[in-house]
């Protein structure tokens, strides 16, 4: 049930369940709309999106600075709930939930992976894992084994007890990528996770998210550079808060380019 | 979260902190310390004062001849005769829970020893005396009842007395005189000290109650029976009120008053005294109370004020949390646990301080200290919940943060 990954690592395949939960795709969003108020006028930041996303699929957000794309991971990721429009994860209504079941959903199915890590400082590496767990209730021997389990698949096994500071940029977001897994959620959400490394560190941290694709995990990111959005399977091109293109990274890279 | 969890939370928080979680609760630990010191230093100084008002014992009361309420312009006390042995036997007969009454005359007077003379109180008094003001004879013996029906001539002294007459020697055995009387010391009386209004207590000389009518010129001129007055003591748990009243009514009756007439007799009761004294502590606890009350205020909004710093500062923290799966709930309780746990522990190091302040000033002035274990509990217990009261507006402020903005937050 293990299957090896390149830096000698093992992810758990059996962790991310791509072919269970019925027939039903992993994400349905129907006419999307999240509207803000900015004094007098109101931004459309989602003006009607509609997509599905199946288990086990690996999507890419592209678009220009404020097209929405931010907009669309807060309500995927139940941070953020819609004005209007219909989302369905994992076959549960969660646009109409209240915070204490979005906060268990997010506890449970979402993790989340950010451009600038959000690790605390304060914590070592293994107990920055820990957190998700603890909001989940898992008992502490528990944590720590799964943690450290977490760390070693990410290839960062012997670098628990490092602080973040003490740590490089690519290997902070390697910790944040193992806290958002550890609770063994169905969709693994991130905002420009490669946005502040450099193109030698973010291809690792790109091969380490295929790995884990190929291992059954869903995965939307979003990315303004064409050499990361050619690791997903599809390609979603957001403008003016609306969905402008879905297609394959290759064609979509074609359309990007004007002309 | 569990609440374990929560509480591990919140101390790490504050370790990542220590000079200022140490500075945060400082304001407690002085107001907890002043309070504790001056609880434990109030309450040996009372326990002091109540110790020397047992010692007159609060279970007596005095009767006394003459009336209060004519007080200076009575024509001098005894003259009116109205207080006698005979009111003793009835009070005892009559009165339910009376332990012992003791009739006493009193005489102040010079006495001689040798070539040395002192002037002193001399009071005329029965064996029941002794044990109804819990005097002890450390030498020789007491006066017995036979000492008062033969009307013995012998006397017990005050340790005053034996220091001034006898320079400290042994006086049992020793004749001292009493106007022209010779008396034989037949024991010393065991010291007393002051009375809480200062007076020497040990500056007395006990004869039989007969022997100072007989032997003192004059006393009992018109009344052979009279007294000055009677020292009733009740039995343990009585209703010293009751028994005043029921005194008052059979003495009346005694005396023939007519209805509306003053009483020819005064009546005080010790508990009173100490009834007046436990009122002047209580007003000093309601002073250290208000103190407390600032103290703790003072120490709260300093809590508060760092608890809505801490809040501005790990926004980031507060949004990451709740994206990781923490409940608006879980968010409210880590930072009232934080605020509640610098105030406790702030709390019981204030204690540690005003304990050991209070046996330094205690030391000091001479008296133990008492440190009162439900101030102790109140304090710890109070300043917890100082803790949270003031850490609810700083925690409700992080718990309602939208996760995104504060994930964003710089
Ligand atoms: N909290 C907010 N209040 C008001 N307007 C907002 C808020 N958040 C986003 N917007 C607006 O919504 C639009 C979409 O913003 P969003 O952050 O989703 O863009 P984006 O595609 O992620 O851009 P970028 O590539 O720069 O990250 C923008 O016009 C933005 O100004
Ligand atoms: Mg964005």
């Amino acid at each position: 049930m293990l299957r090896p990954n390149r830096r000698g690592g093992a992810v758990a395949a059996s962790a991310f369940p791509s072919d269970l939960g019925g027939g039903e795709p992993l994400i349905v969003v129907r006419d999307l709309r999240r509207t803000y108020a900015v004094g007098p006028d109101r931004v459309a930041a989602l003006a009607g999106v509609s997509v599905t996303v199946e288990r086990g699929a690996f999507i890419a957000v592209m678009g220009p600075s404020g097209s929405g794309k931010s907009t669309f991971m807060n309500v995927l990721g139940c941070l953020d709930r819609p004005d209007g429009g219909e989302y369905r994860l994992d076959g549960e209504d969660v646009g109409h939930a209240d915070p204490d079941s979005l906060a268990a959903v997010r506890n449970r199915k979402i993790g989340f992976v950010f451009q600038s890590f959000h690790l605390l400082p304060r914590l070592t590496a293994r107990a920055n894992v820990e957190l998700p767990m603890v909001y989940g209730g898992i008992p502490r021997a528990e944590r720590v084994r799964r943690a450290a389990a977490a760390l070693e698949a990410v290839g960062l096994g012997d670098r628990w007890h490092h602080r973040p500071a003490q740590l490089s940029g690519g290997q902070q977001q390697r910790v944040a990528i193992a806290r958002a897994l550890v609770n063994r959620p169905l969709l693994l959400l991130a905002d420009e996770p490669t946005g502040a490394l450099d193109s030698r560190t973010t291809r690792e941290i790109m091969e380490l998210l295929r790995d884990l694709n190929r291992g059954g995990l869903t995965i939307v990111l979003v990315t303004h550079e064409a050499e990361v959005a050619a690791y997903a399977g599809r390609v979603l091109t957001f403008r003016d808060g609306r969905l402008a293109g879905d297609a394959p990274p290759a064609d979509a890279a074609g359309a990007a380019v004007p002309g | 979260m569990s609440p374990a969890e929560s509480v591990r939370t919140a101390l790490e928080a504050l370790r990542a902190n220590p000079l200022r979680s140490a500075l945060t609760m400082l304001g407690m630990v002085i107001g907890v310390a002043a309070v504790i010191a001056m609880v434990a230093v109030g309450a040996g100084a009372r326990d002091q004062v109540l110790r020397q008002i047992a010692s007159l014992g609060t279970n007596l009361i005095m009767v006394g001849q003459g009336s209060v309420q004519r007080g200076a312009v009575r024509l001098g006390a005894g003259t009116a005769a109205s207080l006698t042995e005979d009111d003793a036997a009835a009070i005892v007969r009559e009165i339910p829970g009376v332990a012992a009454v003791a009739p006493s005359v009193r005489w102040g007077l010079q006495v001689v020893a040798g070539n040395q003379n002192w002037n002193t109180t001399l009071f005329g008094i029965t064996p029941d005396y002794l044990e109804a003001r819990d005097w002890t004879v450390t030498a020789g013996r007491p006066i017995s009842d036979d000492d008062v029906v033969r009307g013995g001539k012998v006397v017990l002294l005050g340790e005053t007395v034996v220091r001034t007459l006898f320079g400290g020697g042994d006086p049992v055995g020793e004749t001292v005189r009493m106007f022209t009387t010779p008396l034989t010391v037949i024991g010393v009386l065991g010291g007393k000290g002051q009375n809480a209004g200062g007076q020497d207590q040990d500056d007395v000389v006990f004869v039989p109650l007969s022997t100072a009518k007989r032997n003192i010129p004059g006393m009992a001129k018109t009344n052979p029976r009279f007294v000055h007055s009677l020292v009733v003591k009740m039995g343990d748990g009585a209703d010293m009120a009751a028994a005043q009243a029921q005194i008052r009514d059979l003495l009346r009756q005694r005396h023939r008053l007519a209805e509306g007439a003053d009483d020819d007799f005064w009546m005080r009761d010790l508990s009173e005294i100490a009834a007046t004294r436990d009122a002047s502590s209580r007003a000093l606890s309601f002073l250290l109370a208000a103190v407390a009350a600032v103290s703790l205020l003072v120490g709260g909004i300093g809590i508060m004020n760092i608890m809505l710093v801490s809040v501005t500062e790990r926004t980031r923290e507060i949004g990451l949390r709740l994206a990781l799966g923490a409940r608006r709930r879980d968010i409210l309780v880590q930072f009232l646990i934080e605020s509640a746990t610098l105030s406790v522990i702030g709390a019981c190091a204030g204690v540690a301080l005003g304990i050991g302040v209070a046996v330094a000033v205690a030391g000091m002035a001479g008296w133990p200290a008492l440190i009162v274990p439900e101030a102790v509990l109140l304090a710890v217990g109070v300043s917890g919940a100082v803790g949270v009261f003031f850490g609810l507006y700083p925690a409700r402020r992080a718990a309602r943060l939208d996760p995104i903005e504060a994930l964003r937050h710089e």
